[in-house]
């Protein structure tokens, strides 16, 4: 599949980088012990650290590390083992300390790859480094006509950045990177990937050339905050740089915000002066020294990576591999399919996880976390049906009533009636009992209207309100009929 | 390495400070001659020698993951000279 | 009432163990001594009523039978240390208003040991300065005048700790703490005839203290004495969990260190110290010194510290490059001083340009400029190497002695207002303290003689890291022989 754009002077390639920002999963911030819980009060999640009070030092979180080193670990990347931390120096309203604690030269995390499924194929992504710092606060431009208000509760908070390679050539592919990156930082329990609530954001740099040339001058995309703004934006930036060029224009490195109203991304104010971060070690902390037991340590602690576990749900259970990419997509998916496998046919598992409960969550609004519906209720009901308690038919309604009420299957089906009659005897004395009644019919069946038998079945399904056995139904009444 | 008018200019921007013309005017000499004077470091031989950023000769100490500072909104407000509720306030940033 | 000032620490430790005096009487009197000195301008947040209370309720514990190190003992602090609902301004117009709702390690370890809080301490702005005449609250005098000169002559304190040591030089606190970072605590003791000592980096918690050069910075006491001072230090240090760069370590007894004894220790004499134009009378000082510890019995040995010289140039990009970023959040944002403006660079410009002094912005600036792109590499990475040698030299030295002394500063105290217009002649001030401090040693100025003019002189005596121990017998040794008796005419 070709990725590349045609302009009106022939055919471009679009390459893309990622920067993304995780915000590390942890009770409390980087370097001070304030709560990093999302949506509290302003300024109330809020060290004198945080705040850049006076004489405050830094005092670093061992989560925040062990959760960089699993990140890398599950990238394959390489554990440095020692990394520095810098200051970066700039003026905002909303960085108390005037610099943002990070890792410049010398980051915690070194080179890594992520593998990513294209349509037509696999790509490997090119992962150059993470390094860990601290998030800013927030500032609110439209609640006071004359100021900007501060809210510090970021501040402070956990961020990986995670920096890959200029290695995509799309937006498609770029989002393909991010979904696969926030599905392992899931797995790893690194990052909840949640985007909308920030902890996952994106930076993109995106540039043109000719295909196969030199690389061209690139622009960087802030701030992105949903996969399909990634997207998005990309293409768009990636037209509107061919166009300059075609034009015989040339494209200015400078920082761009995507306009997700209008779908185009526009040039941010430069302030070319403000640029120079006077990057340093921070005096108030040393270098960060790993040991090779505590990397062993986590790296014995990892998760079955999403990749590793797809396939081993298409060998192990026999499932369709797009089947298992979606059950890979969140570990509580996957872990959700493997507790309604156990013991059942896994495929059957899988199509009733996939079709039915996502179906009927996704029509609620509700994430699988959610769900009023748990693996062993949901075991249950497909048992019911694997021992022929109930019929495939009542399945999919006593489904439906489990989905509002979140009751048992077997509470439902005796509720209403719905066991399944299965017992060759009583039925044979049913089918006896109709044939009896429509003699005539069974004259005309047995003349050649062999049709007729869907009148025989409906006749005993009706004496049995639908919970006969529509086989055994169908064995006895052939049977008889034929005697 | 001397600095000219503008550099200082430059320098004081990116530190924030706002310098009249003839505070300016005398930085720009002061700074020349600190600057002057510290490039007799220029006499020493340091290309085998590794930077030495800290002292102490300890590692790096951390601390374990629990929430222990911050629920005190007032303590970190307190001392603002402007404030709208629970929020610092500033000029409105222009952007 | 003078008999009572006339109390070192550990003098009136013990009228206050023998009931001979309370803290509340001992507190009043340095209350009355501070209200009569107000002239030298070393308090500049005195708290008599906070210091009254504090003695009532030790006067209170030692009834109880509970005593602290410092129990009782009336101290002033260094207005760099934050202290919980009084105002601290680091001398800075910039912290106009400011007031901690937090108490500094340091602070909260002396009232942990029963120590009683007189006020607040003059200094220069941001412990930049080596005069205390960078201060928004005016300058600090030094209570000590030059022979002959009439009332109106008034010397500099020595800086920046130019308050702490002229407060503790003019009776009006029995100690005080410091801050040190390239001879903050160690010149202005020279300068005031008085104890001054600069423990290693990492023995005292920088937490709560407003940082200038974060590599650098480390509290310490002004003391009368070396025995005061080893008492103070041992309730001050002590490793600090929310200081990363806080030494975890237990804390020596220093006082058991001062044996009076240096006999078999090897005294290193470097020869680099010897600077030209240095005044003769430093130089005899500095021999002086030599003799009274060899006739003590130590051996003294001459060793050389190559790199000495450019001690004071690095230091001048170090500690400049960690202040323009350490202060980089007095923004006006979020506590201090904020001036108008339409947008918040607009803010920052006024705030920080009517905020800050001309020697913060000074540094501020150089701190910046060498900081910036395409200078990095030429000067603070260079600046760090030379560190490096520094250090190196001290290492290699301290393989063949015990200590090192030197004098403590280049000249005795110099009038308010001299070498105001000339930066570097002010930083030379420091050319003896600078090398210890990038290596993070401990050092000590003891008072050891007087000039021409009848000012205090100090020498200094350095140790290995984390030898205070060593550096308190050496100089209890010295203050013995040098036998330094002189007090100044200024103050209580």
């Amino acid at each position: 599949m070709s990725t590349l754009v045609s302009g009106s002077t022939g055919d471009w390639e679009v390459v893309v980088g990622l920067e993304v920002h995780a915000q590390v999963r942890s009770e409390s911030k980087l370097f001070s012990g304030a709560s990093t819980r999302f949506g509290a009060e302003p300024n109330s999640q809020v060290s004198l650290v945080d705040a850049g009070m006076p004489g405050m030092l830094p005092v670093i979180n061992r989560e925040c590390v062990r959760q960089a080193v699993r990140t890398g670990l599950g990238l394959g990347a390489k554990i440095n083992r020692v990394s520095v931390f810098d200051r970066k120096n700039y003026f905002y309203p909303d960085l108390p300390q005037g610099y943002q604690i990070s890792q410049y030269t010398r980051p915690i995390v070194g080179e890594g790859s992520l593998r990513i499924t294209m349509p037509d194929g696999e790509r490997v992504v090119g992962i150059e480094r993470i390094h860990l710092e601290q998030d800013a606060g927030k500032s609110m431009h439209d609640q006071d006509p004359s100021r900007s208000l501060i809210d510090l509760n970021r501040s402070g908070v956990a961020l990986m950045e995670i920096v890959s390679r200029p290695d995509l050539r799309s937006g498609a592919e770029a989002a393909a990177c991010l979904r696969t990156l926030r599905t392992l930082l899931r797995f790893l329990g690194t990052c909840d990937g949640n985007m909308q609530e920030g902890s996952l954001r994106c930076d993109a740099n995106v540039s043109v050339r000719r295909p196969g040339g030199e690389l061209g001058t690139r622009c960087e995309i802030k701030n992105l905050n949903s996969i399909r703004f990634l997207q998005q934006a990309i293409e768009y930036e990636a037209i509107r740089q061919v166009e300059v060029l075609e034009d015989g224009g040339k494209i200015i490195q400078e920082t761009r915000l995507f306009d997700a109203d209008r779908g185009e991304t526009r040039s941010m104010r430069s302030k070319e002066d403000a640029h120079d971060y006077r990057y340093f070690p921070d005096p108030d902390l040393l270098p960060l020294e790993l040991s090779e037991d505590f990397i062993a340590g986590i790296a014995a602690s990892l998760p079955e990576l999403p990749e590793t576990r797809r396939n081993r749900f298409v060998s192990q259970y026999g499932i369709g591999e797009a089947e298992a990419d979606f059950l890979v997509t969140e570990p509580e998916i996957a872990d959700f399919f493997e507790a309604l496998a156990d013991g059942r046919d896994p495929k059957l598992a899988a199509n009733w996880l996939t079709t039915e409960l996502f179906g009927a969550l996704n029509r609620a609004g509700l994430p699988l976390s959610k769900s009023p519906v748990d693996a062993g209720t949901l075991g249950g009901l497909i048992d019911l049906v694997a021992d022929g308690t109930i019929s495939g038919r009542s399945a999919k309604d006593v489904f439906s009533e489990m989905f509002e009420t979140g009751q048992a299957a077997e509470t439902i089906v005796d509720a209403r009636g719905l066991r399944q009659l299965s017992d060759g005897a009583a039925i044979a004395a049913l089918v006896d009992a109709v044939l009896a009644e429509h003699g005539d019919k069974v004259a005309e069946y047995r003349s050649g209207k062999v049709k007729l038998l869907g009148f025989f079945v409906g006749q005993v399904m009706k004496q049995t309100r639908g919970t006969a056995n529509p086989q055994l139904v169908n064995e006895i009444l052939r049977e008889r009929l034929a005697g | 390495m001397s600095l000219d008018r503008e550099t200082v200019r430059q320098t004081a921007l990116l530190a924030r400070i706002r310098l009249d013309e003839d505070r300016l005017e005398r930085m720009v000499g002061e700074l020349n001659g600190i600057l002057a004077w510290i490039d007799q470091l220029n006499e020493v031989d340091t290309s085998s020698v590794a930077p030495l950023a800290s002292v102490t000769g300890h590692a790096l100490p951390t601390r374990a993951d629990s929430v222990t500072d911050g629920n005190d909104a007032e303590a970190v407000l307190t001392n603002a000279p402007d404030r709208v509720g629970g929020y610092f306030a500033v000029p409105k940033v222009v952007e | 009432m003078s008999d009572l000032l006339d109390l070192d620490i550990a003098g009136a430790s013990e009228a206050l163990d023998a009931r001979r005096v309370s803290s509340v009487e001992l507190t009043a009197a340095y209350l009355d001594a501070m209200e009569a000195a107000a002239g030298l301008n070393c308090f500049v947040t005195p708290t008599p009523e906070r210091a009254l209370e504090m003695a009532e309720a030790s006067d209170r514990r030692r009834a109880r039978g509970e005593s602290g190190a410092l129990e009782g003992i009336p101290v002033g602090i260094k207005d760099l240390f934050c202290t919980c609902s009084i105002p601290t301004s680091a001398a800075s117009r910039i912290l106009a208003g400011f007031v901690p709702t937090y108490e500094s390690t340091v602070t909260a370890n002396l009232w942990r040991n029963g120590a009683v809080l007189l006020g607040k301490l003059n200094m220069d702005e941001f412990a930049m300065g080596s005069a205390n005449v960078n201060s928004c609250h005016g300058p600090v005098e030094n209570p000590w005048h030059r022979t002959g000169d009439g009332a109106g002559d008034r010397l500099v304190p020595g800086g920046s700790s130019g308050g702490s040591a002229a407060a503790v030089a003019a009776r009006i606190a029995l100690g005080a703490t410091g801050t040190d970072t390239g001879g903050s605590i160690r010149q202005p003791g020279s300068f005031c005839g008085i104890v001054g000592m600069k423990p290693s980096y990492g023995r005292c918690s920088r937490w709560g203290i407003i940082a200038f050069a974060s590599s650098l910075d480390q509290a310490g006491p002004l003391t009368r004495t070396v025995r005061d001072s080893a008492m103070m230090l041992g309730a001050m240090a002590g490793h600090d969990p929310g200081d990363s760069t806080s030494a975890d370590i237990p804390v020596p007894d220093f006082e058991a260190a001062l044996t009076g004894d240096v006999r078999g220790l090897r005294i290193g004499v470097p020869r680099e110290y010897r600077v030209d134009g240095m005044p003769d009378e430093i130089e005899e000082l500095w021999t002086r010194g030599r003799d009274l510890l060899a006739q003590a019995g130590a051996e003294l040995v001459e060793i050389s510290l190559p790199h000495t010289r450019y001690a004071l140039p690095a230091y001048y990009i170090i500690a400049p490059a960690e202040a323009s970023s350490n202060l980089a959040r007095y923004d006006g944002v979020r506590y201090g001083l904020r001036a108008g403006g339409d947008e918040p660079d607009d803010m920052y410009e006024n705030t920080r340009g009517q905020g800050f002094g001309e020697e913060v912005v000074r540094r501020v600036l150089i701190g910046t400029y060498v900081l910036s792109q395409g200078y990095y590499d030429a000067y603070y990475l260079k600046a760090q190497r030379v560190r490096a040698l520094i250090r190196n030299d001290f290492d290699e030295a301290f393989g063949g002695v015990d200590a090192i002394l030197t004098p403590t500063a280049p000249s005795d105290a110099f009038a308010i207002g001299e070498h105001e217009d000339d930066p570097i002649r002010m930083y030379l001030n420091d050319v003896f303290t600078v090398p210890s401090s990038l290596a993070g040693l401990p050092a000590i100025s003891v008072p050891a003689g007087l000039s021409v003019r009848g000012l205090p002189l100090g020498l200094q005596l350095i140790g290995r890291m984390f030898d205070e121990e060593t550096v308190f017998r050496v100089a209890g040794v010295l203050e013995q022989a040098a036998g330094f008796a002189h007090r100044p005419s200024g103050g209580a």
